[in-house]
């Protein structure tokens, strides 16, 4: 049925592409279909490009007809408003880039473009990457698609809610303290945040330049396997992309995982985690061990500093990489009589409370006096944590942990005190320290018929190992997928 | 006792200057000089959201080069840092610099000596790499910024407080220019802006040890300017201490029309760049390899050849100094003097300061061009005994050696005039 084709996964609709049994530009439709019935409920995007994604479609499409054609070629695609799309709008859902239309792709953005992919519109997100709710956009939260009255997660809560109410096929996000992983657990999808230095961050607004990477939202483990394919890969304008050649993703899942040995650090079975949540991940656990693999307890013993290091070094460099907007040579100006007025308006305007709250941070971790005591010193902290997980990684595969601690909880529950949203990504926040790669498939639901997400982290460039695990648990049909309530 | 008597200054000088790369230092745009505003632009040098910085390599050889010829230590292992402040020439609210790690540390300037005397050295604490920023331009009840020069490479060159007089930063600043220009690092254009100065000045009790108050002076845009700023402004902090009272540690405007210095409004300047490395940059390597393989092809330095002039040529210390005011001129030089049958070196010398550097005056041409054209006749008129001989081919294809690099090219021409057109004096040129 036409009307159902926004329900495919990538690697289903790639079949049917290639086969010519349906067209792009009917799949983009059926997209833009479901968009218009939910999304006036859900909020995930902010932009839609209809004009153009049909036109990327017609062009999929003649080259779907010519034969060869690459992976993602004709698959419509959602893009958090993060990464700069030449000639459309990207706000970073902030006041400050309301208007903003950057003249240039990112990297990503380019390769997917070249592959025919298609750009449904851009996603809702917390303002410059900085949240775990998507509360924090400029422009409205987007909720949870299975109960309108919580969160989607953050900050790639929009992409993480398209993908799960079939708004799109995918989608791209980022991950700096758990950003794709924590909406992905939160809406019952897919994410994966592959190893710092993978995927290009050329065009990716920044926001801690040393946390910051890219990464999909899938349906499947498999999906997500072909979209990192189509990301991954040395980039001459980024100078912290890896030159390593880019696996074939989708080869590893092997759905195999005898004598993996599955790590699980004690530090992350605490108090404070809900019930059922650390319940499913132990039906997960189980569920692995029962298909050969091997649990193994471990120590990662510097954990409670993860978020002090975190919360110093990302908003350090986001003070620094939130300087160029002052009003001066694109987005919001104010109107002023004087240039301090220009720069303090402007901001004062166009910023909201979390991000200025995170660039004062920033600013004083920096500052004369007290860079040694906190810049500095998370920068050590930062050096233990990657040393406790190369630790562990001598006696594991891949760490098994909760993604967050709750299921999504209810819009404006922890808005009042920044420091409990920040407690939100305690699983998530020590593997972008480390660099790591971080995966997160569903695997259960709570009595709230709400998704609980298993976090897989894998050694440096270790995606193939996890997506492995990832597929074999998604393979085990431990628990099945329930639609969402749109 | 005199003030002068009295007091000693102590002047410390940092100098920015533009290296001669055809691109800028993180991004592919041109250097070029004169371009139309925001020309020579893009999403890096601008600061648009989202881009990254990726170092251009030719700078790092052409800053080991100069650290090599300022007897530097090169680090192996340098790092960039941001520099954070707030100014609309500033496209990222932060510059990249280096801070802790810098490329070259340590190092000396020998100035020139007047015959008979031993030549003093100005050390440096530091030479280190960053990007320039955009250009303000304020008109009546509006300002403008154009980023064409934002991300041209500078070499910051800091020396120690080593300077005891306005006349002895003068040379300081004239001898670092010259070795830039002979290295063709940079061309270190006052008028241009490729060569920027800023003063540390402050005075003391002559025989004290510990340093007096400094102020930094800004905005000299000549060598001339900056010996009058620095005067000025030891002559104003003596008066200051000579009336009781205390120099004030704050940064002075030169003002060239008014000759004074006038303090910037302090706030302004009142920085804390909270400096860290930079995330987006891998660490600066240069191994032992590529700084070897630099050393071996750095040309001979003024301060070498003018020693050189003194002792096999028998020249004076000015006429050196002359000789070796550009590095084309002196080479011409040298190649006046090897040709077969010259005998009279100071005759050559001569020649060439005084008829050579009128014609290259009057043509206004860039000193290779002009000189390499009358080379081979004058060569063959005046180099054997004084009898005059028809040109040679063999003179005239030396003559055709192609000797300006990269100077008249691409990269930062020096001014050139009208040119050569037909009906003018062609006397001196082929």
């Amino acid at each position: 049925m036409t009307s159902d084709l926004y329900k495919l996964t990538v690697s289903e609709a790639r079949a049917r592409l290639r086969a010519r049994d349906v067209s792009s530009a009917e799949l983009t439709r059926a997209c833009f279909d479901r968009i218009a019935a939910v999304d006036p409920r859900l909020h995930a995007y902010l932009t839609l490009c209809e004009r153009e994604a049909l036109a990327q479609a017609e062009d999929a499409d003649r080259r779907l007809g010519a034969g060869q054609a690459p992976a993602l070629c004709g698959i419509p695609l959602a893009i958090k408003d993060i990464f700069a799309t030449r000639e459309i709008r990207t706000t970073c859902a902030s006041r400050i880039l309301e208007n903003f239309v950057p003249p240039f792709d990112a990297t990503v953005i380019a390769k997917l473009r070249a592959d025919g992919a298609v750009f449904l519109g851009k996603t809702n997100m917390d303002e410059f990457a900085m949240g775990s709710s998507t509360e924090n956009s400029a422009f409205g939260p987007t909720v949870n698609p299975y109960d309108l009255g919580r969160v989607a997660g953050g900050s790639s809560g929009g992409s993480a809610a398209a993908v799960a109410a079939d708004e799109c096929l995918a989608a791209l996000g980022t991950d700096t303290g758990g950003s794709i992983r924590e909406p992905a657990s939160f809406c019952g999808v897919i994410g994966i945040k592959p190893t710092y230095s993978r995927v290009s961050r050329y065009g990716v607004v920044a926001y801690a330049s040393s946390l910051d990477q890219v990464g999909p939202f899938a349906k499947t483990v498999r999906d997500a396997a072909i979209m990192l394919r189509a990301l991954a890969g040395v980039d001459p304008h980024d100078s912290t992309c890896a030159d390593r050649p880019v696996p074939d993703y989708e080869q590893s899942l092997t759905g195999e995982v005898k004598s993996l040995r599955l790590g699980v650090p004690k530090e992350f079975f605490v108090e404070g985690m809900e019930r059922e949540v650390e319940d499913a991940i132990r039906a997960a656990l189980k569920q692995l061990e029962a298909m050969g693999a091997r649990a193994v307890e471990i120590s990662l013993p510097h954990t409670e500093y993860a978020i002090g290091a975190y919360y110093l070094i990302a908003t350090a460099e986001a003070s620094a990489n939130l300087a160029r907007y002052d009003g001066i040579r694109y987005g919001l100006r104010a109107e002023a009589a004087t240039l301090a007025e220009v720069y303090n308006l402007s901001r004062a305007q166009g910023f909201g409370a979390e991000v200025k709250r995170r660039i004062m941070l920033g600013t004083f971790a920096l500052s004369t006096g007290y860079y040694d005591a906190y810049y500095l010193k998370a920068q050590k902290v930062r050096t233990l944590i990657r040393r406790d997980f190369e630790q562990a990684f001598e006696h594991c595969d891949v760490i098994v942990t909760p993604t967050a601690p709750t299921t999504a909880f209810k819009l404006g529950e922890k808005t009042a005190d920044p420091l409990q949203m920040y407690l939100s990504d305690i699983f998530t926040i020590s593997v972008n320290l480390a660099g790591l790669p971080g995966l997160v498939v569903p695997c259960g639901y709570d009595s709230l018929n709400l998704p609980i997400g298993l976090q897989l982290i894998g050694a440096p460039f270790g995606e193939e190992t996890i997506l492995r695990a990832g597929d074999a648990c998604e393979r085990s049909g431990a628990f099945t997928r329930r639609p969402p309530l749109v | 006792m005199t003030a002068t008597e009295k007091y000693e200054a102590v002047i410390g000088l940092e100098v920015h200057t533009h290296l001669l790369t055809r691109s800028k230092i993180f991004c592919g745009c041109s250097t070029g000089f004169g371009a139309p505003p925001n020309h020579n632009v893009c999403p890096v040098c601008m600061g648009m959201p989202g881009v990254l910085p990726v170092f251009n390599r030719r700078v790092l050889d052409l800053a080991i080069r100069a650290g090599l010829a300022a007897h530097c230590e090169i680090a192996a292992h340098s790092i960039f840092a941001r520099k954070n402040y707030f100014y609309p020439d500033l496209p990222k609210g932060y510059q990249i610099s280096q801070y802790e790690l810098p490329l070259c540390k340590g190092g000396y300037v020998e100035l020139p000596a007047a015959d008979g005397e031993t030549p003093r050295r100005v050390n440096l604490v530091r030479i280190h790499l960053e990007e320039d920023a955009g250009k303000n331009l304020h008109g009546v009840d509006s300002s403008l910024v154009d980023f064409n020069r934002s991300g041209v490479p500078l070499l910051e060159i800091v020396s120690e407080p080593d300077i005891r007089s306005p006349e002895e930063a003068g040379a300081y600043l004239r001898e670092l220019r010259l070795m830039l220009r002979y290295l063709e690092v940079s061309n270190a254009n006052m008028e241009e802006g490729s060569f920027r100065c800023d003063a540390n000045v402050s005075v003391r009790i002559r025989g004290a040890t510990e340093l007096g108050v400094k102020t930094e002076v800004k905005n000299m845009n000549s060598f001339k300017n900056v010996e009058k700023a620095i005067a000025h402004e030891i002559e104003r902090q003596i008066e200051v201490l000579e009336s009781g009272g205390r120099v004030v540690q704050e940064t002075h405007l030169w003002d060239p029309d008014r000759e004074e210095t006038r303090p910037m409004r302090s706030k302004e300047y009142a920085h804390d760049y909270r400096y860290f490395p930079e995330p987006d940059l891998p660490p600066l390597k240069a191994p032992r390899e590529l700084v070897d393989e630099i050393r071996a092809a750095i040309p001979e330095l003024p301060a070498a050849r003018r020693a050189r002039y003194i002792r096999d040529f028998g020249l004076t210390h000015y006429e050196t100094d002359v000789l070796t005011q550009e590095r084309d001129l002196s080479d011409y030089f040298e190649e006046v003097i090897k040709a077969p049958g010259l005998s009279n070196r100071k005759a050559a010398a001569n020649w060439v300061m005084t008829e050579v550097l009128r014609v290259v005056r009057e043509s206004v041409k860039p000193i290779a061009e002009a000189a390499a054209r009358g080379r081979g006749r004058r060569a063959a008129r005046y180099g054997r005994n004084g009898r005059h001989q028809p040109e040679r081919r063999q003179d005239r294809v030396r003559c055709d050696v192609q000797v300006g690099q990269g100077r008249g090219g691409h990269r930062g021409r020096t001014r050139i005039g009208p040119g050569l057109g037909p009906g003018r004096d062609r006397s001196g040129l082929r």
